[in-house]
Parts: C-alpha cells; structure tokens; sequence
C-alpha cells in the first residue's frame, strides 16, 4: 500500500508525534508498504530518505505558547505538489486540528485519509474559534484515530464525532540491548523508578517510604530514579542516613534511559491511576527488567495479571517493601519475570500497532481510486 | 501701614486661589484628553482584532493561516485587563508571521475581496500604532501633572490613580510598514 503521512511539527525537532511518525512509518516499511512523510524542515536538513522537506516552520504563539508551525500558499502548494506527485493509495494526517501541514493536506487532497489526533487538553480557547473554521477540511477525513482515551475525550468536546482508539507502540528492539549505567547495578540491590518525580500520580511518594522501610535491614539496597523534578524535594523525603543509598539522574537522554533500564534488578512502577496505558512499563518490559507494578487496571493488563511482572496493592508502602523484598531474595523468580515480559511486550511493539493502523487504511480505502488533488473551493 | 499689609496679603490670597484653580483646570483637561485617547485606543486594538478575524474567515488565506490569525485574533478581542497586553503583542506577532510569508500581499490582490481587506488591515495596524502613542503621551504627563507638589498636597487628582502606560509590541509586519 502507498501511504502519505502527513507531519505538521517541524521533524528534527524532538517531540511526541515527530517520535510516533517515524516509529509508525519505520514499522510499515518493515511491512513492506511504501511510506512518505511530508513535514516541516529546511531544504537542507538531514533527513531520513522517507521523509519530504516542506520548508522551514514559521515560529508563532498559538494556544498559550509560542509553536513552530507551516501554513501559508507556499506550504500548501508543497504538499499539492508531493500529494499530485505521491499517487498514494490512503493519506494519514496526524493532528489535523493544529494550523500546520495537516490541515493544508486535508484542504489540497480528496480520497481515503486517515486522521490521528494526539494532544488532550481542556477547554481551549482558540480550538472553540478553530472549529467552524477547520469544518470543511475536517469533514474530508474518512478514518479518525485517537491515540489515548484523553485524546479521544478532547476530540468529542472539540470537534465532535468519535475516533477509534490505538494507542502508542514502543520499538521493542530499541530497548532489548543496553550497557549498564556505571556504577549501578544488576547486582541484586537496586531498584529503579523513571517518571516525573513531581507528579504525585507517578507514585514516588509511595517507593521512597517503601525504602525507608526496607534500607535498615538491607545495607546494600540502592534506589535509582530517573525522571524531571527537584532533587531536593525528593532526598527532604528520604531518612537522612539513607540518602547516600539514591542516585538521581533527572532528565535523561533517550540514550541514558535505555541503559537506566538495565541497571536495575527491580523496576519499579508504584503509579496510583490515571495511567490510560503505561509507555514506561511497556519500555523496562522489552529491556527484560524485572517488574513490580501497583496494581492498576491498565498494568495488571499489560502485565498479562501478574504473570509478565510482580503486582502490589496500589499505594500501600508495605506491601510494595514486602513484595520487592521478595524478589530481590529470589533470583530465579526475577529471570523467569524477565522471559516472561521480554514476551509479553511483542503485543505492544510497533509492528503489532501498525499492522492495526494498516487495518484502519484498508476500511477506507475500500473501493476507492487513491488520493487525488483536490480543486479548490 | 497695616491697610496696605492686609490688601497685599489679600491680593497674594487671591492670585494664589487662581492659580489652584488653573491647575486643577489643566489637571482636569489632561484627565479628560487621556481618557479620549484611552477610548481611540480601545477602539483601534478592536478594530484590528476585527479585521483580522474579517480575513480569517474570508476563506481567501488558506485554512492553516485562517487558524494562527483567528486564535490570535480572538485571545486579544476576549482578553481581561491583564492580559490585554500579552494578547495583543501576540497578535502583532502572528500578523507578522502571516502577512510577511512571500507573495502574501500579491496573492491577496488577485482575489476581489483581498484587495480592500489588505487596505482595511493596513489601516487598522497603523491605527494601532498611533493610538498607543498618543495614548502613552497623555499618560505620561497626567503622572507628572498628578506627581506635582501642589496637586499632591491639595489632592487635586482626587483619589484616581496615577495612569499606566500601555506596553505592547505592535510593530506592523513589514510589507505593511513600507507598503
């Protein structure tokens, strides 16, 4: 199948859905589709050959902060161009609601396109001013993806309609292998934590008083958390004598994460809710760490109910304290934990997910000549 | 002897009550000029705001740029007080960003409607423009008027506050500026 995908953030700069177009892209060339992207960067950019420069995004305030966006006759004579030139069979338009390249492909093409909306937030201001204006090239989209239930939440109160729901995949590869950070473990006594440590749902609260209560009669144990926050904020928390037993890492590098995960013989995900899939989970699963998990809806669900990964009831330090005990005294339970999430995981790599979005392709491709340039209204 | 003192005292009485109450005059002829220029300026920042939104949705720019300058136009137009200033420097921004694109003003021309539209924001930017100055003008001498000695101690301002100045960014894009 011929797929067009259409970006509307600038590519090298790093972001969420600049991070899903190149793992969704990848994971269909993989499936042997044929794959353009068409997104906002400079002619001269060093970009992956799939991807089509549409020329440098424009940096204006939109929505409370300042984004750098493509729009104007220039920009939508570009992807003109690369949809009359491109022959696809399904266009794929990711944040069709933001002005940029998305909105502009929906406006110049006509045929099969698939719509997949990312961002949630409430009320918006100039969504509300947005949505009369976005109607006609909105109503163009045949098949509307949300990644999150927050995604699809914010899309019902915007724009109306529904949208079916597929979450985010994790490169199951990217994380498989990974040299351990130097000077932490596995050794038998680290646990580990990667989340905002300011964000009371991420649970931290709960794994530092767990800690506290397991250090005494551990003297080796090691807790190693990374994530963005304030350290001091965290150590206020941690019984002085002990402090010189946690390691913070703050922010790390895409790099320093994967190696994070093999650093550790118990990771842990102490998450009180809110949690709609648990990327991070899915990630220490395909690196092979060993898991203890609260016990949420969304993680006894990846973790196949406890069998991919240790559960402990939610929120509850003592019961996190025993069950961790438990499998840093038990070696051979922690590599069978391992196999199991190593396994369990490949539902949620990209391939898998692809192959979904590939089923949404062919629902609207059905009996349809492509997508073709549109004239204009 | 004491006739004479009496009649400079009452003449210096008198010279001093006129020259209260001129100053009060004039302090009152400032207030009411900086609330006209207040009302002009208002009226310019809501002007443009409208014509923007009026090119917005007048379905000749493409959709993506209709989006940036209808937010934009609508954050300035629903502002409070407080963010007033924000908004509408972001709106000067984001005229910039849109107007400025290559070929902006050329396209706009060819469509019947673009024309006087261009004209219309034209006016409305430089509208901007002059009505803030003038407004900080008349602001800045109500502050030094009300600041004075004598309009302090006799409370000639009354209990009004001293003015402020509006502070934005509304330099106009450029093909505008020289256009």
């Amino acid at each position: 199948m011929k797929v067009g995908i259409v970006c509307p953030y600038t590519w090298e700069v790093p972001g969420g859905v600049q991070a899903h177009i190149r793992d969704l892209a990848e994971a269909l060339i993989d499936d042997g589709h044929k794959v353009s992207v068409i997104a906002p960067a400079a002619d001269d950019a060093e970009l992956p050959a799939y991807v089509t420069p549409a020329g440098r995004a424009v940096p204006v305030p939109y929505n409370g902060s300042v984004a750098r966006l493509a729009f104007g006759f220039l920009s939508a004579n570009r992807v003109r161009k690369w949809i009359r030139e491109g022959g696809f069979d399904v266009l794929h338009v990711h944040e069709p609601a933001v002005p940029s390249l998305g909105v502009l492909a929906c406006w110049v093409a006509r045929g099969p396109i698939v719509a997949t909306f990312h961002a949630s937030y409430e009320r918006s201001r100039a969504m509300s001013v947005a949505a009369p204006m976005l109607q006609s090239a909105l109503e163009k989209i045949t098949g509307r993806i949300a990644v999150s239930e927050a995604a699809r939440k914010t899309l019902v109160e915007h724009l109306g309609g529904d949208a079916v729901l597929i979450p985010n995949g994790v490169t199951v590869r990217r994380y498989a292998e990974g040299e351990p950070l130097p000077g932490w473990g596995p050794d038998g006594d680290v646990i580990g934590f990667l989340g905002r440590m300011d964000e009371p749902r991420k649970g931290l609260a709960v794994l530092l008083e767990a800690f506290a209560l397991l250090a005494p009669e551990r003297p080796k144990l090691r807790l190693l958390i990374a994530g963005p926050g304030d350290p001091d904020d965290v150590l206020g928390r941690v019984p002085r004598q002990y402090r010189d037993r946690v390691g913070l890492l703050g922010m790390v590098s895409e790099a320093d994460k994967v190696r994070a995960y093999h650093s550790v013989d118990v990771f842990c995900a102490p998450n009180l809710g809110g949690e709609s899939f648990g990327i991070v989970l899915t990630e220490a699963m395909s690196a092979g760490a060993p898991i203890l998990a609260s016990d949420i809806p969304a993680f006894r669900r990846v973790l196949d109910d406890g069998q991919a990964g240790a559960l402990f009831t939610t929120g509850d330090p003592a019961a996190l304290a025993r069950e961790a005990a438990r499998l840093l005294d038990d070696p051979e339970r922690r590599a069978k934990l391992s196999d199991e999430a190593r396994q369990a995981v490949w539902k949620y790599d990209w391939s898998t997910v692809a192959r979904e979005v590939v089923r949404v392709y062919e629902t609207v491709t059905h009996a349809s000549a492509g997508v073709v340039e549109d004239a204009l209204p | 002897m004491t006739t004479t003192l009496i009649l400079v005292a009452a003449v210096a009485v008198v010279l001093f009550a006129v020259y209260v109450s001129w100053r009060a005059g004039r302090l009152d002829r400032l207030h009411i000029r900086l609330e006209t220029a207040q009302a002009a300026l208002d009226a310019a920042l809501l002007r443009r705001a409208a014509v923007c939104l009026e090119l917005a949705g007048s379905r000749i720019l493409d959709p993506a740029t209709s989006l940036v300058l209808a937010a934009a136009a609508h954050e300035a137009r629903t502002a409070g007080p407080d963010e007033r200033e924000h908004a509408e420097s972001d709106l000067s921004r984001t005229l910039r960003a849109v107007v400025d694109q290559e070929r902006f003003r050329e396209k706009l021309a060819e469509h019947p409607a673009g024309a006087a539209l261009l004209e219309e924001l034209d006016t409305a930017v430089a509208k901007v423009v002059y009505s803030r100055r003038f407004y900080n003008n008349a602001a800045a001498v109500t502050r030094t008027a009300q600041r004075r000695w004598l309009a302090r101690s006799l409370r000639l301002a009354g209990h009004t506050d001293p003015p402020r100045f509006f502070d934005i960014d509304d330099e106009p894009p450029e093909s505008l500026a020289t256009g």
